[in-house]
């Protein structure tokens, strides 16, 4: 089974890049593991020795997620196509602003989502646009912006599936998830 | 090419309308995982007769070579395909012209499988005019027992240039993301046909955006595996990835420049989603252009000038085209307030996108050079496209949750192709370039 999975190390390369980017970027992780093999049988041709045919499989490994945050909600909702924070939500913002600013140790991953209409990566941007409003509003109570990272599911992770207008609206939603 | 072909609702047509393959059926090779079910409705406004004789063939040969050509030519609707009335005829002919003729028919092949050294099999074919009477050459190949699916889309394509004169595009590959669960996702590869599904990479978390490197030996995607999105490169042949866009916020959307030496993404390190150029090898990102709006889903143009791209800076998401310096932001739809996912045909004379019409996310393609736009899908949830390698196809994936399939259609809308797994959602195609040996 050749499903070896190698991180080549292109961190090195991102470091000593130049200084042609007009924003900072953060070296990529670089790691090296062993993809779990996964099951033959799922690799046919392989068994049947194929050449030009020839697909390695390998198994990605599994999220892991960091420990949970204060009990007070962390999720804001929002209306159709709007990255508009309303009123109704500041007090989410100030709970979990408070917590992050008397611990300065804690990360919170705020992650962004829609609902399941149109391309999969207009969506994408589109969660990331909520996720960012999100942590503007808390940078803007004081919550300091290394404590925060903002990214997108988009429509890949619905938390309702169905597809009535309720299920819309629970999906329109930022969560912020305390990483440590 | 000059030839006299039989028009629409032709005593051919019965053959390919409404016909159901079933994709990967072998006798012996028991299918690795499950296969896609393959309907066809539709045919060119001509098609070629062409007779397909039944290959002289040892009963162990794993894959029924003339069966798969025949599936191949009729799938694209261009060919009314017969079996010669189910008479063996190899590649050593002899060739009946004055049998075919009666028959109405203006090409046949014949051939042959034998076992070669090594476990391989050694196919051979050859081709015939008939109205011409004359030999229109064949092909000969040895081939490993996994790769007797890719001889026979080999001959498929021999005989669609022949009689066609387009190159075909039966021996490419398709990339596809599968959903068979919810921890359940995998970057999948099959024949063009659908057929040999094989897994690039299962993860328990999901993967969008699929795109090849032009040569066909690397595969650009999303991946959440690390509980954002995350761009990878991964080479298809050794399973060796490497995570080439993991800056803070979301990283996504990578598209190939057409030499494959730059890779195009979107990046959030400014709180927007943006377009980068970076070293496809990794590197530095370098933002080709800063908006204050939305700037998403970038694909290159064939001739590696400009990108296209999907921006929300006029309102509602529209599809624009910028230089690759930057510069020169033109806007490419007007129709409608949501336009996106655009592909390009191999010639950058026509994009291929997704437009929402009421409720409904419609497949259209639009003539870059005189505006005309023409609706190819009038389904519900139509996203994705991409076109073959030879422009002729698109293919897209449709249907709505719970039910998404992989489509085809031709680029004039005639020949219409589903591709379905029953309990797996397939979405998110992305079609293989031509390479040297396919």
């Amino acid at each position: 089974m050749r499903s070896t999975l190698v991180f080549t190390a292109l961190a090195a390369a991102l470091a000593l890049g130049g200084c042609a980017s007009p924003v900072p970027v953060k070296q990529a992780p670089v790691e090296s593991k062993t993809a779990t093999p996964v099951e033959s049988g799922t690799a046919g041709a392989n068994a049947n020795g194929a050449g030009q045919n020839q697909v390695a499989a390998v198994q990605a490994p599994s999220e892991s997620n960091a420990g949970p945050g204060p009990n007070v909600p962390k999720s804001i909702y929002f209306a159709f196509n709007s990255y508009t924070i309303e009123s109704q939500y500041t007090p989410v913002l100030n709970a979990n602003a408070t917590y992050l600013m008397q611990h300065p140790q804690a990360h919170v991953q705020l992650q962004g989502n829609t609902d399941a209409r149109g391309s999969r990566e207009y969506n994408l941007a589109l969660g990331q646009k909520r996720a960012d409003a999100v942590m503007k509003a808390l940078e803007l109570l004081g919550v300091k912006p290394s404590q925060m990272e903002a990214i997108s599911f988009g429509k890949e992770k619905p938390k309702a599936l169905g597809d009535t207008e309720a299920d819309y609206a629970e999906n329109r939603r930022v969560d912020i998830v305390y990483q440590r | 090419m000059q030839r006299r072909r039989f028009v629409l609702g032709s005593l051919a047509a019965p053959l390919a309308r409404g016909a159901s393959v079933l994709a990967g059926v072998g006798v012996l090779a028991a299918p690795a995982r499950a296969q896609f079910k393959v309907d066809v409705s539709g045919i060119g406004a001509t098609q070629i007769p062409v007779g397909i004789g039944v290959f002289r063939d040892p009963d162990n040969c794993p894959q029924p070579i003339a069966g798969i050509v025949r599936a191949d030519l009729t799938r694209s609707g261009l060919f009314a395909v017969s079996n010669l009335g189910g008479q063996t005829l190899t590649e050593q002919g002899p060739p009946n012209y004055a049998a075919w003729r009666a028959q109405n028919l203006e090409a046949a092949a014949g051939g042959s499988v034998t076992p070669a050294a090594s476990g391989r099999w050694l196919i051979e074919f050859r081709l015939w005019d008939a109205v011409k009477q004359a030999d229109l050459g064949g092909l000969a190949l040895t081939v490993l027992p996994g790769d007797l699916r890719l001889a026979a889309h080999k001959i498929s394509d021999y005989i669609y240039q022949k009689l066609t004169g387009q190159r075909g595009v039966f021996a490419t590959r398709i990339a596809y993301i599968s959903k068979a669960g919810p921890h359940n996702f995998a970057l999948n590869i099959a024949d063009s046909d659908g057929a040999n599904p094989q897994y690039a990479l299962r993860s328990r978390e999901p993967l969008l955006s699929p795109a090849w490197s032009p040569n066909g030996q690397e595969l650009a995607y999303v991946s959440f595996e690390t509980g954002k999105p995350v761009v990878f490169v991964q080479n298809v042949r050794s399973g060796a990835r490497r995570m080439v866009a993991n800056f803070k916020g979301s990283n996504s959307a990578p598209a190939f420049s057409p030499d494959g030496g730059t890779l195009a993404v979107v990046l959030t390190l400014t709180g927007r989603s943006q377009i980068y150029l970076m070293p496809s090898s990794g590197g530095t990102p370098r933002q080709l252009m800063r908006s204050y709006s939305i700037d998403t889903e970038p694909v290159f143009s064939p001739d590696g000038q400009s990108l296209y791209f999907v921006s929300d800076r006029d309102g509602g998401p529209q599809i624009y085209k910028v230089t690759l310096d930057g510069s020169g932001v033109q806007r490419i739809t007007y129709t409608g307030g949501y336009n996106v996912s655009p592909a390009v045909s191999p010639d950058g004379k026509t994009l291929a996108y997704i437009s929402q019409q009421g409720n409904s996310y419609q497949l259209w393609s639009i003539n870059l050079a005189s505006n005309a736009t023409q609706l190819l899908d009038d389904g519900s949830d139509c996203g994705h496209p991409s076109f073959a390698p030879n422009g002729q196809i698109v293919l897209y994936s449709a249907g709505g949750r719970g039910s998404e399939v992989l489509k085809t259609v031709s680029i004039d809308g005639r020949v219409r192709s589903t591709l379905s797994q029953a309990g797996v959602q397939v979405r998110e195609p992305s079609w293989g370039p031509w390479t040297p040996d396919r």
